[in-house]
């Protein structure tokens, strides 16, 4: 019991990281980031080629991933997202939608379709014995990084300059314009984060959620059940619904197996009927 | 006068082009396989198993040539169906080849039947399928006699309690369900048949209540690439650490990405038809010149799967004088027997599905270091158990 009970906080906190940064876009910059899923693709990537190919520890390989990929986040946002910002939803679906086909197929091209394997080191493989349960590591490992991120960003968002001058940004551009706050720059480190996050993420997740081209697609319709569920206002809402998500489905899979697989969704539909406007909205704008 | 000889010479000219139909000097053999997409790596080396096998073997065919042409129906159903047509209504394909997996070769039967032309299915492996038409002969395997064969062994060998857990969709069930069936037939007692979702992001659940039943061991179908997942998974889950077996098909320790498993992979038990290693000087000869051909990649059964199916290709041919209509063709194959890379293999005369040996193997590592499928036992002269009536 105690098992599962962890298993779901895991595979929640990993769903978190995954889908945090799309919250933060979305949420926070209102643009509909399709191609979230591509970045964390792009991280999980780079570890793989990092750690297979020219031997970086794994320890390393997280920090390269989110930098590397927050870096190219702010050269796509400066090139490309950055013309998408003052268009309607529908032509940023389209528009980032065309970007995860390009990188399914660039991701094809250059490293095949199989799935990508790493190796673990080993002081991250195995399992603890607590309280009669037993734990891996590895997923422990997750639980600390992702439950330190969390505490990380919501005081970023909520008590650093950084975070208010965002919000008012996000708020009324043109006036927080006039009162001197850079707002293509704020927009562009914003981006960054979340894209970097998102590669994170991927890099976490290669060893329990696999890799292969079609990763972005795949795990899209997560990314999108968290934040509907969540809602976007806030980190604290794609939080509560990854940790709420995550242990529903792990719980639903293990003691109704057949039924497993739909479990997530049962529960979206759910709480959409009784807050339809996510678990932690303000209301309709 | 005049008139008369018109009509006699166009009539000849007609009867030497009959016969030169009849006889063709290019035998066009459309091979039809996902090159891109998820399930691109059997494209790949049923490929470049075919090419091997048309190099070393050009020429060989008194009367005629084998024109062998690629297509890439990108592991989707509609699109093996539009290019199969196109071949035979438009590009006159005389023979069709590949298929990677079950709805791809079943969206091609029904243009089989009614093109008149033969079907070498070189990868497809649930069991209707050489059912779907009567011009349709199978050089891979079906997955219920791999499955069929683990039961079998694990029901004699002191594993008395087993967990099944399969990827929810056709082979996946036809491997439960053989299992299962020659599995209890021995005496062993089935704990618990969990079925997982074909897009399942995380095992931990499924290996969790696996767990839990403590069975002697698990026996696991997934698709080729996620075997890997699920292994590292048992492992890290401390399942082998309590001394649970992990058996299963050998989809899942493929010869293509064995090697880059890690030390996870050992100790495994699979059954099936082909290994890299096995040991004979047809299949050492076909690995060497395999990993030739193709910048050191290592064959897997699907490659040898193609190899196979061009050798059935080129037998019947000779048989038939090259005329491959699919009557002449069908038949000239059925009962056919040679010995390939993976041992003595025959086609069925009855229902065109292949004969082959299981062999039951152990993930080791191999001289060379790499980590191989070692053969240690085998069921020989295996027919399609579905078909078979068991």
């Amino acid at each position: 019991m105690l098992t599962i009970l962890f298993d779901g906080v895991a595979y929640g906190m990993l769903l978190f990281v995954l889908a945090c940064g799309l919250a933060v876009t979305l949420g926070l910059m209102n643009f509909v980031n399709l191609a979230h899923g591509a970045f964390a693709m792009g991280g999980g990537y780079l570890t793989v080629v990092l750690m297979n190919r020219l031997g970086v520890p794994f320890l390393l390989c997280l920090p390269a991933a989110f930098l590397l990929t927050a870096a190219v986040g702010v050269v796509l946002e400066r090139t490309l997202y950055v013309r998408l910002y003052g268009k309607t939803h529908l032509d940023q679906v389209l528009f980032t939608i065309g970007l995860v086909f390009m990188a399914i197929a660039a991701i094809d091209y250059f490293m095949g379709a199989q799935q990508q394997l790493i190796t673990l080191p080993a002081f991250l493989r195995g399992q603890l014995e607590i309280l009669g349960g037993s734990i891996g590591i590895y997923r422990l490992f997750i639980i600390a990084i992702c439950g330190a991120l969390v505490v990380v960003l919501q005081l970023g968002l909520s008590r650093t300059r950084f975070g208010s001058r965002l919000r008012a940004a996000v708020d009324q551009p043109d006036v927080a314009r006039g009162l001197g706050i850079d707002v293509n720059r704020l927009f562009a480190a914003t981006f960054a984060l979340g894209s970097g996050l998102a590669g994170l993420g991927g890099a976490l997740g290669v060893d329990v959620l696999g890799l292969d081209p079609t990763f972005p697609l795949k795990f899209m319709i997560y990314f999108l059940v968290v934040v509907t569920v969540g809602g976007t206002t806030s980190l604290i809402g794609p939080f509560v619904a990854s940790l709420v998500l995550g242990l529903g489905d792990v719980a639903g899979k293990y003691f109704v197996p057949e039924f497993g697989a739909f479990m997530i969704y049962t529960m979206m539909v759910a709480i959409l009927i009784v807050r339809p406007q996510g678990l932690f909205a303000r209301g309709s704008r | 006068m005049a008139k008369w000889t018109l009509r006699a010479a166009l009539a000849g000219v007609a009867a030497l082009l009959a016969g030169a139909a009849m006889a063709a000097d290019t035998v066009k053999v459309a091979l039809i396989l996902p090159m891109t997409g998820p399930f691109a790596s059997t494209g790949r080396q049923i490929d470049a198993a075919a090419r091997l096998y048309l190099d070393q073997h050009k020429g060989d065919l008194q009367g005629c040539t084998v024109e062998l042409t690629t297509k890439d129906d990108t592991g989707t159903a509609d699109v093996t169906k539009r290019i199969a047509q196109e071949a035979v209504v438009r590009e006159g394909a005389n023979i069709l080849a590949g298929f990677g997996l079950t709805p791809l070769a079943l969206a091609a039967a029904p243009i089989a039947t009614q093109g008149k032309v033969p079907m070498v299915v070189m990868a497809a492996a649930t069991s209707i399928i050489t059912e779907k038409s009567p011009n349709i002969v199978r050089t891979s395997f079906t997955t219920p006699q791999a499955a069929y064969a683990m039961g079998e062994w694990a029901a004699k060998n002191g594993i008395g309690k087993v967990v099944t857990l399969v990827s929810d969709y056709a082979p996946g069930n036809d491997a439960e369900t053989y299992f299962a069936k020659a599995f209890e037939a021995g005496g062993g007692q089935v704990a618990e048949k969990l079925r997982v979702p074909l897009q399942n992001p995380d095992f931990a659940p499924f290996l969790q209540r696996a767990k839990d039943a403590a069975p002697d061991a698990i026996f696991v179908f997934v698709p080729s690439g996620v075997g890997s997942i699920v292994m590292k998974q048992v492992a890290d889950r401390g399942l082998t650490a309590a001394g649970v077996k992990l058996i299963g098909t050998g989809d899942v320790t493929d010869d293509d990405i064995l090697n880059n498993m890690g030390d996870v992979a050992l100790g495994t038990i699979t059954a099936f038809f082909y290994s890299a290693a096995h040991d004979s000087p047809e299949n050492k000869g076909f690995v060497e010149a395999f990993k030739k051909a193709n910048g050191n990649m290592r064959p897997n059964f699907f490659a040898v799967s193609g190899y196979d199916g061009m050798h059935a290709i080129f037998e019947g041919l000779r048989k038939t004088d090259c005329d491959p209509s699919a009557e002449k063709f069908v038949d000239a194959v059925k009962g056919m027997s040679w010995t390939s890379p993976r041992g003595k293999i025959a086609i069925d005369p009855e229902t065109r599905d292949i004969v082959q040996t299981i062999y039951i193997r152990e993930v080791k590592r191999g001289e060379d270091g790499e980590l191989y499928n070692i053969e240690f036992d085998q069921i020989p002269d295996m027919k399609d158990p579905a078909k078979a009536g068991k």
